[in-house]
């Protein structure tokens, strides 16, 4: 995953098909094809039928963002993944919808991305990247400029990272690469990127704020969001928490890359399509609850957005 | 950017190019799917799925070098693929010194690596010959026709439309930029900061959103004046003939013989 060229372009994300199992592809299509179904009937009805024209374009600016790049030092420049500036923007549905389509896209067309896997792309790049992107930004809300901007910088460097996480886990399950190796090199790498990442999504969300600020995807603090609000911190500090326990504990990684050799050559499908993911049978207690927050919170975030949207549709209709 | 830049071929006639999108689709995510399922190790099987490959590129009038040269987009993961060597329990095939570090590769490592680049390989090659054959309005029918949701084909095809002037735009931006000396120069006595690079790239990004934004709008109102009431209309529908079934079905049973292939323990030395 060292870029081959001096193009830092987070396209280090976009998992070609053959790398990962089926049944991790399955598991994350599942989780991705919820996400979407929701993000499409949220949108629809925020925008009605500006939606199409709005997110077809949107998607386009991301696609067109993603070329801009600045000089970081030597060769080497910085790109846009865009996932959280969208989400910030545009609100987190419209993100989810506007990234998938920038996913969709660059897999069909370009081939930058495989089509069995697109499921889990979509997951990397478009769901982590509203959930903690939108989340974390939302938290900060009604607060000065300042640091509602220095939130959006950390939640869009997170958004990158967890990105890359998600994606070493989804190998590594899938018996493509040893934790150990790809962890550290994935999380490494992308620490690098994600600073890009962060100052130009400052940058631009100033920018905006400055000349239109209308367009800001506005949420009034008594409006819905806690649910992403939860959501997104949760899955900040998982990432928060996994990777200097990763980067500090080579020994539990090796035992866990170990255990992973003998898992892999005895089956491959089993322990992928169940969310469970053999935790218990890696034995590490550290390992699997972390492991289980990890991927199990983007499934606890659904369910906890959906209870705070019936929760709200029903205090809604229990007026007079 | 131009659109004529990435659809060379999809306006030629042959066989493949004639079929009903739809079967064009189903095909290659079966496609992929079996090279996918296909375990380590099965090289016959391997083998067979990419003389199907062939076949379709010969009947698709599409160059081989065309495709494999395309098929190399992939390749930077191949270093996420390339720690299997190392990793998979097996007889020790060679050793590397890598720092204070000694690197065992074994017999299933290498195969393992092997396959999975073969597999992303045949994959991606047929994924290629899937969009060089089917103009982008026909493949947006097609999954739509496969019961993708209309919001998410229509959001599609007007990405695809204006990505290609977005693009522009962009580059037009990059280029000002350049015009106003705004990059670092080699030993220049005051280079601007990364910091300030960095502001000016992000203004740059949110300028484009702003023209982005304001552009959708008008072509909302365009929309809106000629007509558009929430569902794009076509006047093209796509109807199955024999030949696509016969397509459908011949496709199917090749991938489930190459499946076999694959699984079945063939006497001799393999």
């Amino acid at each position: 995953m060292i870029p081959l060229s001096g193009n830092l372009r987070p396209v280090l994300l976009h998992t070609p098909d053959g790398f990962l199992s089926v049944g991790v592809s399955l598991v994350f299509w599942l989780i991705a094809i919820g996400f979407v179904g929701l993000a499409i009937r949220r949108t629809q009805g925020q925008l009605g039928e500006r939606q199409v024209p709005l997110m077809g374009v949107m998607a386009a600016f991301i696609f067109a963002a993603q070329m801009i790049n600045f000089p970081v030092a030597g060769g080497t420049s910085g790109h846009l993944l865009g996932g959280a500036l969208a989400a910030i923007v545009l609100g987190p549905w419209a993100g989810i919808l506007v990234m998938t389509t920038v996913i969709a896209v660059q897999a069909l067309v370009f081939q930058d991305g495989g089509l069995v896997v697109m499921g889990a792309n979509i997951f990397n790049m478009g769901i982590l990247t509203a959930l903690i992107g939108y989340g974390l930004y939302r938290a900060s809300v009604g607060r000065q400029r300042s640091v509602r901007l220095a939130t959006a910088g950390v939640a869009a460097w997170l958004s990158v990272i967890a990105g890359a996480l998600a994606v070493s886990f989804q190998l590594w399950l899938s018996g493509t690469s040893a934790l150990r190796v790809v962890f550290p090199a994935m999380l490494g790498v992308h620490a690098v990127i994600g600073i890009g990442e962060a100052l130009i999504t400052v940058a631009a969300l100033a920018f905006i704020a400055r000349t239109r600020p209308d367009v800001l995807h506005q949420d009034s603090p008594s409006a819905g969001g806690l649910g992403w609000v939860v959501a997104g911190i949760a899955m900040a500090l998982a990432v928060v928490l996994i990777s200097p326990w990763a980067s500090a504990d080579p020994d539990g990684l090796e035992r866990v890359a170990s255990d992973l050799g003998f898992i892999s050559a005895a089956a491959e499908a089993p322990y992928a399509i169940a969310p469970d993911y053999t935790i218990t049978a890696l034995g590490d207690g550290l390992l699997s609850t972390v492991l289980a927050g990890a991927i199990g919170l983007s499934i606890v975030a659904a369910i906890v957005m959906a209870l705070a949207r019936v929760a709200r549709s029903r205090a809604l209709h229990s007026k007079p | 950017m131009h659109v004529s830049s990435f659809d060379h071929y999809q306006g030629r006639v042959s066989p493949v190019h004639r079929l009903d999108p739809r079967v064009k689709v189903v095909v290659t995510v079966l496609f992929i799917v079996s090279t996918v399922l296909l375990p380590d190790g099965a090289w016959t099987a391997f083998g067979c799925s990419w003389l199907l490959l062939l076949a379709a590129t010969r009947l698709a009038h599409l160059s081989l070098g065309f495709v494999i040269s395309r098929s190399l987009v992939a390749l930077p993961f191949a270093l996420a693929a390339a720690t299997a060597v190392f990793s998979v329990p097996g007889m020790p095939v060679f050793s590397v010194k890598a720092g204070p570090w000694t690197l065992v590769a074994t017999d299933a490592g290498v195969i393992r690596f092997a396959s999975i680049m073969l597999r992303s390989w045949i994959a991606v090659q047929m994924a290629i010959v899937l969009t060089a054959t089917t103009q982008v309005p026909d493949l947006m029918h097609a999954l739509r026709h496969l019961r993708v949701p209309g919001v998410l084909v229509a959001t599609v095809s007007f990405m695809y439309r204006y990505l290609f002037v977005l693009s522009d735009e962009a580059l037009r931006l990059l280029r000002a930029r350049d015009a106003r000396s705004a990059m670092p120069v080699e030993g220049a006595v005051a280079s601007p900061s990364v910091l300030w690079r960095a502001r000016v790239t992000g203004n740059m990004a949110g300028q484009l959103f702003i023209r982005s934004y304001e552009r959708s709008e008008r072509v909302y109102d365009a929309m809106l004046a000629r007509g558009y009431a929430g569902t794009l209309m076509t006047i093209n529908p796509h109807t199955m003939t024999r030949l696509d079934w016969l397509w459908l079905a011949a496709s199917a049973a090749a991938l489930a013989i190459v499946q076999l292939l694959g699984r079945v323990q063939l006497p001799g030395p393999i």
